[in-house]
Order: structure tokens, then C-alpha cells, then sequence
């Protein structure tokens, strides 16, 4: 860990000045960033910690469900209304991590969690997102648990949020603040593809900070569950999951979000199965479909090949779940 | 009265409240402590060309940077065969990534820390072996095996054309990853020089073995060199040997002439002090049509470092296991570019019997038979390596008792046949085995005029429950409860005790504080019945007993005195004893090892390929448990070993780099307690008057054994698949299942 400097701002808006300067990391919960910084694999002068900024309210509306960006993860999964409302958001939160880091970890800080590569995080190995132009260790390294969505040449680090993924499927919308203002990005939006520059990891411009996710109201929302698969019982990110929510009428299905984690280079919504489920019967036949349409377009490598098959098992399962058999 | 042999642990307390001091929490006397903190290579062959210090020197508060440049010279000859001379800063090759090249010291840890990251290294590099060979080409018979203690490869028989000629055959090859140990506690070094004399504080399983090491290293006699450990957080074979770090902040101390304190992070403990090699295992079984073995073979080859011997035994349990006239075993070696493996909890018997015991399941398949039956039917009443008789063997009853408690007779013979809604349902067993260690100890016990006892005893209490055992002891044969017996261990200045490994120490030390005991309770009574003033004067000290801190006439109960009167009248602080014992002819004589078997109930998700372990039936033989309570906890602890060794835990190396990629408790996967199920214990009784004076065999390391391969032996009879390489994860099972 190299030294830095620790300061909080009296407000929102002297956060973000100070936030601006180069070299200044912003600092939530932590249970991210600390590891980075112990790692060496960060190396901010400053950080500003968020405590305090009044940003930990939940909001339930008729419109839609509102996250501050500092509420705690365990708040947000065990809040009634999201329980009710949104059960894929509260599981999601609930397969992620472990009691104690959910009641650090907050929503803003766990959207923008850095991958678990672990070229990423060893900073004796190459990686282009950490240190551009030295290589990618994981093209042709230990790559089983890496991205069948969304690498290039340079990275093909997953994403690791599980919350994220549902957020993804219920199409958040990220309120921003920043040195220029106040701007709304879609969640799908905010992350982008690793292409010729892995290091730069989301449209946030420097100071720029996450307020409060919002996710708007659906028939859905309620008929929605978070499905995870992974190489022990807890306490470990996704090999493949899915995020489902349906809403089904008569038999009918009439509006269908679907999300996958574990497999892409950022939250992985999956159109092509949503439009294929839409205005289809709610039938053991159309949720093997949506699965087989999961990995269209997947492209793994030696090791993760698994991930294909595990995807439409996963993404099947889930549309199960949420669907019903029948 | 909680009877003693199923009492709490008496330092239980300490370590709940934060009261037991681990090495890495002393502090010297004086407030002079410096901080060090490795710096490792990021290559794996080559020399050092430069190491820049500059930078790192700048750090506020750095007091050295210690290379091979400056680092003191040191003797290699003379730390002993089972030290690893290799990497202490005396040269400059690079013979693996993640090898210790320079130590940052500072006034504060996260100086030396900051430091040790600005170190910059340059290197002339060499070509690496990074993947260690698949089969015999390329690789060499051990030199050292199990310390010469006993040759690399054996035969009885005519194996190969008994196996050529069998009815029925099975020949596999079976693959065991890298394991790390992974005890919570990381390993820490105090090292503190006075004039010549050398005060360690260690997070150790062996003080004498540390002691012997410095001593050597550093050419000292053995009395100079004091080794301290109170506590230790896990070691489970990793803290055993002597490893470079040790001896690397002493050498550091005596660089910077104060004491220094060195703590590896967890990403160090991967390239630092061993691991469980790679293995891959060739295993041919012959058999007639009703079962009966006619050939046993097991080649086993298993990873070495460039620099060091270590040989994992993964064949010894095939020579004895089971009845079989032809039996070949070899072991042999494939060097890399990897640091140098070492024990680990069962080393030899966790990976080899994964690959017998699937083997002999495989078998079982092959012949249509139970696979307890295909056991039983091969069941060996005599150790027919060795041509011995064994001590003791109670493998039937815990085959008996663990497939009742399991109601093995529930399952249906045909893979994917039992199911639980839509998971895939399977039940597998396999044999434990591990053979009984013992080596020679000394112990002292004192009883004090307070009526209380000390026991003192070099061992290491490792979280097993040493310091219960000895207290226990104690209070047995003096008649004491346990609150009024201290039992001191983990250091040099006390009598001389083993490594604690090998599931030895109980075996080792008890014999010793028996012998203590039965010599300070001898006087106690001689010295009762010869004083006029007590009640029992005059009696045959034969006719005395000792009970709740009394010394009473058997016969009469109520007839007796407190030790406290005895002792007060007598003018005396104390009366000491020492104890002493070693193995005798037991060895000659018989073979020992304990046994048990395994019962796995797991669930298989057809389509996601997760599977999930429900229940866990041990039942396992290893002589007189010492106490109910701590050996019940060391039982399921070495179950969830193996439990992660099946399912979870793989060392990855980087192939180009050969760089450890998952070298965190995030990365590495150790069962958490969603991973867990109810896990059940049989203790079998077993009386064995052969082993040792105490009759316990050690149960440390033998719930590991079997664990694997009863897992991998349920995921078939779930799913039809037999995995042949651990650990069994989602991705070697979602081919071949539903969809």
C-alpha cells in the first residue's frame, strides 16, 4: 500500500471538487477498494470518503424503487418492499459476498466494483486494464471463470456484480453528479466494453459520482428471481447467473427482462431472449428456447467453454423459476 | 463433574476473549521492534542481474533493504535433512515465481510494506519447466524417499502378468491438484538476537525442529537458539519444516542489529512454506469374477520443485490396504519451476487413497457388486506388506457402524436411479486409512504446595487440543480437576518434544506425562506414608489413591489429607518429576495404522452440475480417544478438509508464468459453512495395548483420507460420471449431464 491522504467533503458538491483532482479515488464501503490499495493495485494519492453525504435512503413510489448510492447492500436485501416488489434485487444481493461485507458494501460502490481477473489483481502479471499496454495474462492463462461475452484482444474480464445483472435486467437508470452537473445514464449505459481500452471501465467522467439507482416500475418486478451458479455453496462470484423477471397473463407472456452475470465483460442483458419470450406461451418448451438463445453470439476460450452449456442451463432454470412449469 | 474425557478445551477461553498471544502479537521487551516484509520474484528460472533499492530506501522510516547482496552468510550444511536450504538470500538464482529475492525492513509495517513494493528486481532469465509430466518419461525415482526411511518403489508377487491376466480390470489414471493449507493464522517470525543467543517467537508445529534449523544455520549450539510458540492458528502440515522466512528474519535482525518481526500475507503463503503436490496416478486393479484382487498396481508421480526433494507417498496405502498376493507400487518425480511441496494434513494417503478407493469403486461397478461387499471380500487380516501382524484393526466394525448410521442399505445400485425432487440423489463410501506415528518425548510435572499442577512439554498445541490432553493427564493420574492443572508448551526451554505432525503428538507426549505423573504421584505417596504427622502414615503406599486433590486410603476413603497439608508439612514448594518415553519394538513387531470408512450422501443439479454434500458419516478406529470433545472437532475438521479438497480447492498456475493466478482466500476455495452438511462421527471403539502405553493411534489426518474419494464416489453413483480430477466442479460434469 503506498500512502495517501483521507478527506471527506462538507457536502456533495465539495466532494466532487475534491473528487476532480487527479489522482483521488472515492471511497464507500471499501470492502473493494481496501483490498485494492493493500494489493497495490490502486494507487490513488487521495482518497474522499462518501460517509456522510446523506445518500442512504430507499425509496418506494408507484414510479419505481429509488437506492441511494450509500445504502448498505444488506439494508436493500432485507428492505420489505424490495422483498415484495423486487425479489430479484433483494436475491441477487443475497448471493453476493457474506453478511459482514453486505452490511459495508453499498449499492453505488458494489456497481462499480473492480473484476475479480486475478491477473487484474496481482500486479507482478500483465493486464491491460490495470496497466495498459502490458498484455492480457488471461487470454492464454488460467481463464475458466473469465467472459463468453463482450472480450476483445486486450481483456476478457468478467463483471463481477450479481446486483448489477438484476439492476441491468429492470433497466436502472444511474443518477449522476458530477463537475459539469447532474446527468441520468442508463445502467446499460454506464459500463462499456473493454475493446482497445479495458482500463477505462464506465462513461464516468473524472469526479463524477453515482447519487442513487432507480429502477422503474413494471408489471414484472414482482414475478422476478436471481438464479446463481457457482464452485462452492456461498461466498464466491458467479461462474454463470441470470437475473428473470415475466409478466405473464394467461398463460401468455407479455413483457420479459433478462439478465446474465458470470459470463460478459459488463451486466449482460440478453434482448435476443427477452424478444423471443415475449408473446410466447409460459411452457417448459419456451423457457429451454430463451435458454438456447442465451449464448447466442458467446465466445469462449479453452477453459470456459463450459460456460456456454451452463448459460442456457442456468438462463432455462431461471425462466423456470420465475415462469412456472408447465 | 464433566468427566474428563470429554472435557472442554482448557484454553478455549483464551482464545475466544483474544487472551491466547499468537507469535506475530509479542512484542521484545524493549520497544524497538522492526517490521519486515518480503519481496518475491515475478519470474520463475534465472538470476537476479540487479535489484534498485533506491526508491524503496527513500520510504520514510526504512532502516534496510536486505539481498543477497548484504544479507549475512549463513551455513546450509548443518540446519538438517528436513529444512529447505533454498531460497535465503545466498545466491542469485531464481528458481520459481514467487520466490523470496530481497527483505524491506522499517520502523513500521507499512513502511517495510511500501518499501518492499517500490523494490524494483531485473532479471536474466532462464527457461522454465512449468508443467510437470503426465507420465514416466521425464521424471526420476526419488532420492530421499520418506526420508530413506524405506524404498520408492515395491513388488510382491507377479503384478504386472496376474493383472495382464485378470477377469476383470480396471486402469485409470487419477489427477490431484496443487492444495494449499491455508490455516487462518499466517505465519509470523519474531526474531530477537542477545549478544550470541537467539529468542524466536514462531508460528510453529515443530520448536525443536526451528531450534535445530537455526542453530545450524547460523552455527550456534542448539542451546542458544530459543523457540517460543504458545499458539498456533492452523498449521495443518505447513508450519512443520523450517521455511526460509524463519530464518530470513533472523538473518535480518542480525543485518540491522534489532529485533525484527516478519508476518507473510496471504498471497506470500502460496510461494512460501509448501503446499500439497500435483499428482498424477496410474492405478491398475485385476480381480476375479467374485471379487477377489489378483493385481494392485499404483504408479504415482508427483510435482517437485528444481531445488528440493519432496515425494508425496501416494502408494503406501495400496501396499497394505488390501489383501492381494501382487502388489506394485512406485513413486516417482517430475521437476518444475515451483516452490518445494511439503506435508499436508494425510500427505500420501489423502491423494493416493482418492485414487485407490475410486478405484476400488470403478471395480465394484465393473463386478456388479456393493462396493462395502468388494471391501470385505478383500478384507486384510494382516498387514501382507510388512508380513506383520497389525496392532490392531477394527476396520469391520466401522464399515458395520457407519453404513448403519448412514442406512448404506437404502441405496439403489444404479447410477441416476435416486432422486430428490428434480436433484440427482448419490451415496458413496470409502476406506480410510493412516498409519500410527510415535516419537520419542520427555515431559515434567510438578505439583505445587498450592495443591495445583504444572505439565511442561515442548509440543505444539496446533488448535487440536495438546494443552487439553496433557492438562487431562495430569488431573487423571494426580487426581486433580482440571482447573487446577497448567500445562505448558511450544518452547525450547521446556523437555523436548516432536514436530506435530504425522498425528503424532498424543502418541508421543502422553507416554511421557504418564510416566511423570506416575513418578510425582510415587513420591507422594512414599512421602504420605512415611510422615508421623499424616493420617495415611504408615500404610503400604500401595494401598493409597490419589482423588479431588487428596491423597486417600483406597480401602477408606475418607481416611486421607489434601496434597496442600502434605506439602506444607513437609517444608516443600514442590514435588517434580521428569518423564520420558520412546518407541519400543512395537514397530518391529507390528504393523499400526488406524482405519475408518467414509459415507457421503451428496446432490448433483442435473443441469447446473453443482454438487452439494447433505451428509457426512465418519467412522473411524484409531485406538483410545483421549477426549471425546476436541477429537470429535478434529474429526469433522479433517472431514471438511477433504470435503474441499473434492469439491473446491485447486492451487492455479499461471503456464507461462508459472505464477500462482488464485493466491487469496477469495480465489482459492475452502468450503465455507453453506458447504458443510450435518457431518456425523462414529468412535469406534478400539482397544490396542501395542501402539504406545496410552493405546490412542492419532486422528489428525485420517477423517481426510476418504473424504475425496467418497465424493467423487457418490457424484458417479448421482450422475454416471466418474471424475478422475479433482476437485469435481461444475464444468467437469455439465457435458455429460441433461441437456
Amino acid at each position: 500500500m503506498q500512502p495517501f491522504a483521507l478527506e471527506q467533503g462538507r457536502d456533495i458538491a465539495d466532494t466532487i471538487r475534491r473528487g476532480r483532482m487527479p489522482g483521488t479515488d472515492y471511497i464507500a464501503g471499501g470492502t473493494d477498494l481496501v483490498q485494492l490499495l493493500k494489493d497495490d493495485v490502486r494507487r490513488p494519492r487521495r482518497l474522499v470518503d462518501l460517509e456522510g453525504l446523506d445518500l442512504d435512503q430507499i425509496t418506494v413510489t408507484p414510479q419505481g424503487l429509488r437506492l441511494g448510492a450509500m445504502t448498505r447492500m444488506s439494508e436493500v436485501a432485507d428492505h420489505p418492499a424490495v422483498i415484495r416488489d423486487y425479489p430479484v434485487i433483494s436475491q441477487a444481493l443475497l448471493a453476493s459476498a457474506a453478511p459482514q461485507i453486505r452490511n459495508l458494501g453499498t449499492i453505488g460502490g458494489n456497481l462499480l466494483q473492480r473484476t475479480r481477473c486475478t491477473y487484474f489483481r496481482d500486479t507482478a502479471s500483465p493486464c491491460n486494464k490495470r496497466s495498459p499496454g502490458t498484455g492480457c495474462a488471461a487470454i492464454e492463462g488460467v481463464h475458466r471463470t473469465h467472459a463468453i461475452f463482450g472480450g476483445s484482444r486486450q481483456c476478457i474480464a468478467t463483471h463481477a456484480s450479481d446486483l448489477a445483472v438484476a439492476l441491468v435486467a429492470l433497466d436502472a437508470v444511474v443518477h449522476l453528479s458530477g463537475p459539469n452537473g447532474a446527468r441520468d445514464v442508463r445502467l446499460t449505459e454506464l459500463h462499456l466494453m473493454p475493446n482497445d481500452h479495458p482500463d477505462i471501465e464506465t462513461v464516468l467522467h473524472p469526479g463524477e459520482l453515482i447519487l442513487a439507482v432507480s429502477v422503474p416500475a413494471g408489471a414484472w418486478t414482482r414475478r422476478s428471481s436471481y438464479l446463481k451458479v457457482r464452485d462452492r455453496a456461498s461466498f464466491e462470484f458467479a461462474l454463470t447467473s441470470a437475473a428473470v423477471a415475466l409478466d405473464i397473463q394467461d398463460g401468455k407472456i407479455r413483457a420479459a427482462r433478462v439478465a446474465a452475470g458470470g459470463v460478459g465483460t459488463k451486466p449482460w442483458r440478453l434482448p435476443a431472449v427477452e424478444q423471443a419470450l415475449v408473446g410466447a406461451p409460459a411452457t417448459t418448451a419456451t423457457w429451454q428456447r430463451g435458454g438456447r438463445l442465451a449464448t447466442a453470439g458467446a465466445m469462449p476460450l479453452r477453459d470456459n467453454r463450459f460456460k456456454v452449456r451452463l448459460l442456457r442451463a442456468t438462463v432455462t432454470r431461471a425462466l423456470e423459476q420465475v415462469g412456472g412449469e408447465a | 463433574m464433566i468427566p474428563i474425557t470429554t472435557a472442554s478445551r482448557v484454553d478455549g477461553r483464551l482464545k475466544v476473549t483474544g487472551g491466547a498471544r499468537y507469535a506475530a502479537e509479542f512484542a521484545p521487551a524493549q520497544d524497538n521492534v522492526l517490521h519486515a516484509v518480503l519481496v518475491q520474484s515475478t519470474i520463475a528460472a534465472g538470476r537476479v542481474a540487479s535489484i534498485d533499492t533506491a526508491r524503496a530506501k527513500q520510504v520514510p522510516g526504512v532502516v534496510a533493504i536486505m539481498t543477497h547482496e548484504n544479507a549475512p552468510r549463513i551455513d546450509l550444511g548443518k540446519a538438517g535433512d528436513m529444512t529447505p536450504g533454498f531460497p535465503l538470500l545466498q545466491d542469485d538464482r531464481v528458481m520459481f515465481n514467487g520466490q523470496h529475492l530481497a527483505v524491506a525492513i522499517a520502523t513500521s509495517f507499512e513502511a517495510a510494506q511500501q518499501a518492499a513494493q517500490l523494490v524494483e528486481l531485473h532479471y536474466n532469465r532462464d527457461e522454465a519447466t512449468l508443467l510437470m509430466s503426465d507420465n514416466p518419461t521425464g521424471t526420476s525415482v526419488p532420492q530421499r524417499f520418506r526420508n530413506g526411511m524405506r524404498p520408492p518403489a515395491s513388488t510382491r508377487g507377479t503384478p504386472q502378468a496376474s493383472f495382464d491376466a485378470a477377469a476383470v480390470k480396471i486402469d485409470q489414471i487419477y489427477r490431484t491438484p496443487i492444495e494449499h493449507h491455508n490455516p487462518m493464522e499466517p505465519h509470523a517470525t519474531l526474531a530477537e538476537w542477545q549478544g550470541d543467543r537467539l529468542l524466536v517467537h514462531n508460528a510453529s508445529q515443530s520448536v525443536f525442529g526451528n531450534r535445530k534449523a537455526l542453530a545450524g544455520f547460523f552455527g550456534l549450539p542448539e542451546d542458544n537458539v530459543r523457540i517460543v510458540s504458545p499458539f498456533v492458528g492452523g498449521g495443518f502440515g505447513s508450519k512443520g519444516v523450517s521455511w526460509p522466512h524463519i530464518t530470513l528474519a533472523a538473518m535480518a535482525a542480525k543485518l540491522v542489529g534489532q529485533p525484527v518481526k516478519l508476518v507473510l500475507t496471504r498471497r506470500q503463503m502460496f510461494t512460501s512454506n509448501g503446499y500439497r503436490p500435483k499428482t498424477v496416478q496410474h492405478v491398475r486393479l485385476g480381480a476375479d469374477r467374485d471379487g477377489r484382487l489378483t493385481a494392485v498396481l499404483h504408479d504415482g508421480i508427483s510435482q517437485n520443485s528444481a531445488y528440493g526433494e519432496f515425494s508425496e507417498p501416494v502408494g503406501l496405502a495400496s501396499e497394505m490396504l488390501y489383501s492381494c498376493p501382487n502388489v506394485a507400487v512406485t513413486h516417482r518425480l517430475s521437476k518444475v519451476n515451483q516452490g518445494l511441496p511439503t506435508f499436508m494434513r494425510a500427505p500420501g494417503e489423502a491423494s493416493g487413497v482418492y485414487a485407490l478407493e475410486s478405484a476400488m469403486d470403478e471395480l465394484a461397478w465393473a463386478l456388479g457388486m456393493d462396493p462395502i461387499e468388494l471391501r470385505l471380500k478383500n478384507y486384510a487380516d494382516r498387514d501382507e506388506h510388512e508380513d506383520k501382524p497389525f496392532s490392531s484393526k477394527t476396520l469391520r466394525a466401522c464399515y458395520e457402524q457407519g453404513a448403519a448410521a448412514f442406512d448404506w442399505k437404502r441405496r439403489v445400485a444404479q447410477p441416476r436411479s435416486m432422486r430428490d425432487g428434480r436433484l440427482l440423489i448419490g451415496l458413496g463410501m470409502a476406506t480410510a486409512t493412516y498409519p500410527v506415528n510415535r516419537s520419542e518425548a520427555a515431559a515434567k510435572v510438578r505439583l505445587q504446595a498450592d495443591g495445583t499442577a504444572i505439565v511442561r512439554c515442548g509440543s505444539q498445541d496446533i488448535g487440536t487440543g495438546t494443552y487439553t490432553v496433557m492438562a487431562q493427564l495430569v488431573g487423571e493420574h494426580l487426581g486433580l480437576p482440571l482447573d487446577r492443572v497448567r500445562a505448558e508448551l511450544g518452547d525450547t526451554a521446556l523437555p523436548q518434544a516432536p514436530v506435530s505432525g504425522g498425528s503424532q503428538s498424543v502418541a508421543s507426549i502422553s507416554p511421557a506425562i504418564r510416566e511423570a505423573c506416575l513418578a510425582v504421584r510415587a513420591q507422594t505417596l512414599q512421602l504420605a506414608a512415611g510422615d508421623p504427622a499424616s493420617p495415611l502414615h504408615g500404610l503400604d503406599p500401595e494401598e493409597l489413591d490419589v482423588a479431588d486433590g487428596r491423597i486417600l486410603q483406597s480401602a477408606e476413603k475418607s481416611r486421607g489429607e489434601t496434597y496442600q497439608a502434605l506439602l506444607a508439612r513437609q517444608g516443600r514448594a514442590a514435588i517434580e518429576a521428569d518423564g520420558s518415553a520412546k518407541p519400543g519394538e512395537e514397530k518391529q513387531k507390528f504393523s499400526m495404522h488406524s482405519f475408518g470408512a467414509q459415507f457421503v450422501e451428496v446432490a448433483v443439479d442435473p443441469d447446473l452440475g453443482e454438487v452439494r454434500v447433505r451428509r457426512h458419516v465418519g467412522a473411524f478406529a484409531a485406538g483410545r480417544i483421549m477426549n471425546a470433545k476436541t477429537g470429535r472437532s478434529q474429526m469433522i475438521g479433517g472431514i471438511v478438509f477433504g470435503m474441499g479438497m473434492a469439491l473446491t480447492e485447486a492451487t492455479e498456475v499461471d503456464p507461462r508464468s508459472g505464477r500462482v493466478t488464485n493466491a487469496t482466500m477469495a480465489d482459492y476455495l475452502v468450503p465455507v459453512h453453506l458447504d458443510v452438511p450435518e457431518i456425523e462421527v462414529i468412535m469406534v471403539a478400539e482397544q490396542d495395548d501395542a501402539v504406545n502405553p496410552l493405546g490412542a493411534k492419532g486422528i489428525g489426518e485420517l477423517p481426510t483420507v476418504g473424504t475425496a474419494a467418497a465424493i467423487a464416489n457418490a457424484v458417479y453413483h448421482a450422475t454416471g460420471q466418474r471424475i478422475r480430477d479433482l476437485p469435481i466442479r461444475p464444468d467437469k460434469l455439465i457435458d455429460g449431464l441433461s441437456i
